[in-house]
């Protein structure tokens, strides 16, 4: 393939043998680095601050408290090894600090703040000049959210629910930002959006496409 | 093939697993089932297999397989399979695979579907991770969305155009139009997220800001009604209305107030209500207090609203609630350099939390604590920060420790209180100290002349006991070498005098070198400290030949460089030595990152730090010993008048060496300049190869009569359009009968090419009386100055 040499030649010279793996996704990601270089755009991996805007929300972390992943949601693009390393260090910061600390960790070029709420942990990335004290108010929504679909939920549902706690969770927050200010209003979103699933029956007669 | 498992069930097996491997087994088992029945291309199931394929990836193990079945459910009819394809697609799907770009078009379509959640799937996916591509072809779609009058999807649509723009900013010229009625709309979903849209678009262009201040009186508004409305259930929290929304207003403001005297003045009133009524029991209303603080700082806002934020921070300082503490000592951090007094006056508090548990906070308390450190409350700060030192975690002493010496340098109350809280320091966290803080103790110390003696004193005591901490060791080694001799002769003033013989010195010093604790470095200095004592001390310098002697054969290269040289010093250049190893003089201050300016607010004087002539004759020696050929060696230059001669005893002949580097020697004749009295005066000329318009002129001088001149001195002054610069001669004795010559160099620059001329003036002592002449010198060879 025909590119121009930038002076991140040295990067794309270890990177050009990677095009012949057989790994898909050491191919698409060495393919991804050379069309950067192409079209002469700088590739920011790791780098939490891709863009010049403030993200508000970077990712949110559900664990339990023998470290056990229960949800992850992330607004920025990483590789999944670097999204694994990520939620393995941070487990461990917050799992090993003690009840007399704030819920406030700095962490990177980002604040951590956390709170437990019985058995999980919940978890989310924000901005260094991110108003903290907001952001504790966002979780506490999120598991008011939670409780209200749920009726006293606990982590039990989460586990076997999964599916939908992404789902409430995407209807109170969107890249990083949240989009519903009342509690009515999102559950009830939710809860129509259920009502529109098919039931089995239905489901099985329906043409897919 | 009998159906797939549900979902619930896998979950349930799984969870029934003992052990790491036995999950790995289950999982790998259902792996194959899944993958098979995507080859089968089954539709009834697919939306079961990868909703158990997501579940599996939050697990740990691999899902990539299943992308492209997400994109088949995103592109089907049924609503269950839409949601888990969707789902899907945002945790397994991102921009950096090419595949992604598939999903553009089922987007598409469903942004367009007659149902608003299949709608609002669509947004929220293409708002979370939306790659620019995507973003690209469809801007248009969100921007139609973001006109319509349905709220649910309006809000949507709002947050879905910040992450257009977030990830293709030339775009955002597109949705202008449509922000245009955003604020008058009632649902507070879609307010919130209309203000995120306005703060995005304001912060990535001056223009949008400036074409959105006219919105601050509504802003002000919207806020004014959250405040004084009463109880509305459904955005209720602890009794304050719809916080989210009241701070998004809140921040909004602080950007659209930043450098702008109207608008700032426009929201003061409400800046001011909201800081005074807000609820501060809970969070939340803290909450909102914070970011109303966050606003006042940043905007062009009236002193008295400025006091106001400081002292709701101050407040905050005081609440149990850790995490409130933490959030005021960051805005008190960010506020201390523009409102110094008012945050001095929490200072107390601000120190207290120095002893909080909690590092983050004590790491803020430290921070603060030193920009509010001033010339009043220095000692009793000091004292603080001494302790804390003492006390906290090795992450934090490297900062205290500079913190320490950068503020003790800037406010230090007296020389001993400095020299006491250095020492203080050094024996507290003296292994982390920086390395730079070294030299530039050193520097303090020699500049303090009167405490040498305790100073030394107290850096024995400190290290008789310990020498493991490479600072400390290092200081004191310095010290003891320089002041070896106040310290055995027992003077010290400011306190109890302690009675140490020479040998027991060369007992520590020789402790430092051989232990094994002592870094390179540490042990140059010993060893170097060991030899400055040779001159210091009396008794022992057989000893300490002894000790040179030995290390002239060490391992380490450094070492051995040393104590060769020295033995040198001993054996050839005895007579050399105590010139050498005199006492250092005081140092001029170099400035460095800090702020180094000398300290002005001592009480004691100063007359040895505010030095700023020339060094001393002392240092010359040690500098002639490195610069016999140098010849532009330390002395002054200037134009006219000549020099003092240097104390050198080497002959001329050096000087003239470094001369030939780059000069052109096509002889040019040398002339004789003056001959009267029996005083011959030559010139030899030299034209530089790099610069044509200098010439070199050596001049020599010898006697041919029968009794030496003494005190000689040569002065030469030239016509306007030349310069001169006169170097130091090489002695101020001519020899009688013509038996020595004093050799001394001009450098005449001649950028006009005029004829050279010069007049020069001669004084000496010849035959027990002053000699002074005249003359003028107009021989010059064209080759000279052409």
């Amino acid at each position: 393939m025909a590119y121009r040499w930038t002076s991140a030649d040295l990067l794309l010279l270890s990177v050009e043998p990677m095009l012949y793996f057989q790994n898909t996704l050491i191919f698409t990601r060495a393919l991804e680095l050379m069309c950067c270089a192409a079209s002469k755009t700088a590739f920011c991996s790791s780098s939490f601050s891709q863009c010049a805007s403030v993200w508000t929300i970077h990712f949110i972390l559900l664990f339990s408290r023998q470290g056990k992943l229960r949800l992850q949601k992330w607004y920025t693009t990483l590789p999944d090894k670097e999204k694994k390393k990520i939620i393995r260090e941070i487990i461990q910061i917050i799992l090993s600090r003690n009840q007399k600390t704030s819920s406030f960790v700095d962490w990177k070029d980002l604040k951590l703040v956390y709170k437990r709420y019985a058995s999980l942990y919940f978890c989310c990335a924000i901005e260094d000049q991110d108003n903290e004290l907001l952001t504790l108010e966002v979780v506490h929504r999120y598991v008011e959210l939670l409780d209200r679909y749920f009726g006293n939920v606990c982590e039990l549902d989460i586990i076997f629910n999964f599916e939908k706690a992404y789902f409430i969770l995407d209807e109170f927050i969107i890249g990083g930002e949240v989009q519903e200010t009342s509690k009515k209003t999102a559950v009830k979103a939710i809860e129509d959006s259920d009502m529109l699933q098919e039931t089995v029956e239905e489901y099985m007669n329906k043409p897919a496409f | 093939m009998p159906a797939p498992i549900r979902l619930r069930e896998l979950i349930r097996t799984i969870r029934t697993a003992r052990t790491q491997a036995e999950e790995r087994e289950m999982i790998q088992k259902e792996c194959a089932a899944i993958r098979s029945s995507f080859r089968e291309e089954d539709n009834t199931y697919r939306c079961r297999n990868v909703a158990k394929l997501l579940y599996m990836h939050m697990l740990g193990y691999p899902a990539h397989f299943g992308q492209l079945e997400c994109l088949k459910l995103i592109a089907s009819q049924k609503f269950t399979d839409k949601r888990i394809g969707y789902l899907g697609a945002m945790l397994l799907l991102d921009e950096r695979q090419d595949v992604h770009l598939l999903m553009t078009n089922c987007i598409k379509n469903d942004l367009n579907h007659s149902t608003q959640y299949v709608q609002g799937l669509a947004l929220c996916t293409l708002g979370c991770m939306g790659s620019s591509e995507m973003c690209r072809d469809l801007a248009g779609e969100v921007e139609k969305l973001l006109k319509t009058s349905n709220s649910y999807l309006r809000k949507k649509a709002a947050l879905c155009a910040v992450h257009v723009i977030r990830k293709v900013p030339e775009l955002m010229e597109m949705f202008l139009p449509a922000t245009k009625n955003l604020l008058n709309e009632k649902n507070h979903g879609v307010l919130h997220t209309s203000v995120v849209l306005l703060t995005e678009m304001c912060e990535r262009s001056p223009d949008m800001l400036a074409h959105f201040r006219k919105l601050v009186p509504q802003l002000v508004r919207i806020l004014k009604n959250l405040i004084m409305s009463g109880y509305s259930p459904e955005h209720d929290v602890s009794g304050i209305s719809d916080p989210f929304l009241q701070v998004r207003i809140l921040r909004l403001l602080r950007i659209l107030g930043r450098n702008d005297d109207d608008s700032s003045e426009a929201m003061n009133d409400i800046l001011a209500q909201v800081a005074t009524n807000t609820e501060t029991s809970k969070n939340v209303g803290n909450a909102i207090l914070y970011e109303t603080v966050l606003t006042i700082m940043d905007i062009k806002s009236e002193s008295g609203l400025r006091v106001l934020a400081i002292n709701i921070l101050g407040r905050f300082l005081l609440n149990n609630d850790k995490n409130i503490r933490y959030v005021a000592l960051t805005s008190l951090l960010k506020t201390v350099q523009t409102d110094h007094n008012a945050v001095q006056r929490h200072r107390s508090t601000i120190v207290d939390c120095l002893k909080d548990l909690d590092v983050s906070i004590k790491r803020r308390a430290m921070e603060l604590s030193f920009a509010l450190v001033n010339g009043n409350n220095v000692r009793g700060m000091m004292k603080e920060l001494l302790y804390f030192l003492d006390s906290c975690e090795p992450e934090f002493k490297a900062d205290c420790a500079s913190g320490i010496f950068l503020a003790a340098e800037k406010y230090a109350p007296s020389k001993r209180w400095h020299i006491d809280t250095i020492m203080r320091v050094l024996t507290t966290a003296g292994s982390y100290v920086r390395d730079d803080a070294v030299p530039n103790l050193i520097q303090l110390i020699t500049n303090s002349v009167e405490m040498h003696a305790y100073t030394v004193q107290r850096l024995y005591k400190a290290i008789l006991g310990d020498y493991s901490q490479q600072p400390l060791v290092q200081v004191a080694s310095w010290c003891i070498g320089e002041y070896g001799d106040l310290l055995v002769s027992g003077q010290c003033e400011e306190e109890e005098p302690i009675q140490v013989t020479e040998d027991e010195v060369l007992d520590i010093l020789e402790s430092v070198l051989i232990s094994n604790m002592s870094a390179s470095v540490t042990r140059g200095y010993a060893l170097t400290a060991i030899m400055k004592l040779s001159t210091r001390f009396t008794c022992t310098v057989n000893r300490i030949k002894k000790v040179v002697s030995i290390y002239g054969s060490s391992i380490d290269v450094e070492l051995q460089q040393r104590a060769v040289e020295y033995n040198a010093l001993f054996k050839k250049y005895d007579h050399m030595r105590p010139a050498l190893l005199e006492r250092m003089p005081v140092m001029e201050k170099v400035t460095t990152n800090g702020p180094a300016e000398i300290v002005q607010t001592n009480g004691e004087t100063e007359t040895a730090v505010l030095e700023t002539k020339p060094p001393p004759s002392g240092l010359q020696p040690a500098n002639q010993a490195n610069d016999l050929l140098d010849l532009l060696g330390g002395s002054d230059i200037t134009p006219v008048i000549p020099t003092a001669p240097t104390s050198k005893p080497a002959t001329a002949g050096g000087e003239l060496l470094d001369l030939l580097g780059d000069l052109n020697l096509t002889g040019i004749p040398s002339i004789t300049a003056y001959n009267k009295n029996g005083l011959k005066i030559d010139f030899t000329f030299e034209r530089s190869n790099t610069n044509p318009s200098v010439t070199v002129i050596t001049i020599q001088a010898s006697n041919s009569t029968e009794l030496e001149m003494t005190d000689f001195v040569f002065q030469a002054a030239v016509p306007k359009t030349f310069q001169l610069q006169l170097l130091s001669p090489s002695s101020s004795v001519i020899p009688a009968f013509n038996s020595g010559t004093i050799t001394q160099v001009i450098k005449v620059l001649n950028p006009q090419k005029q004829q050279l001329r010069m007049r020069i003036k001669l004084t000496y002592n010849h035959k027990g009386s002053a000699m002074q002449d005249l003359a003028e010198v107009n021989n010059f060879p064209p080759q000279s100055w052409q």
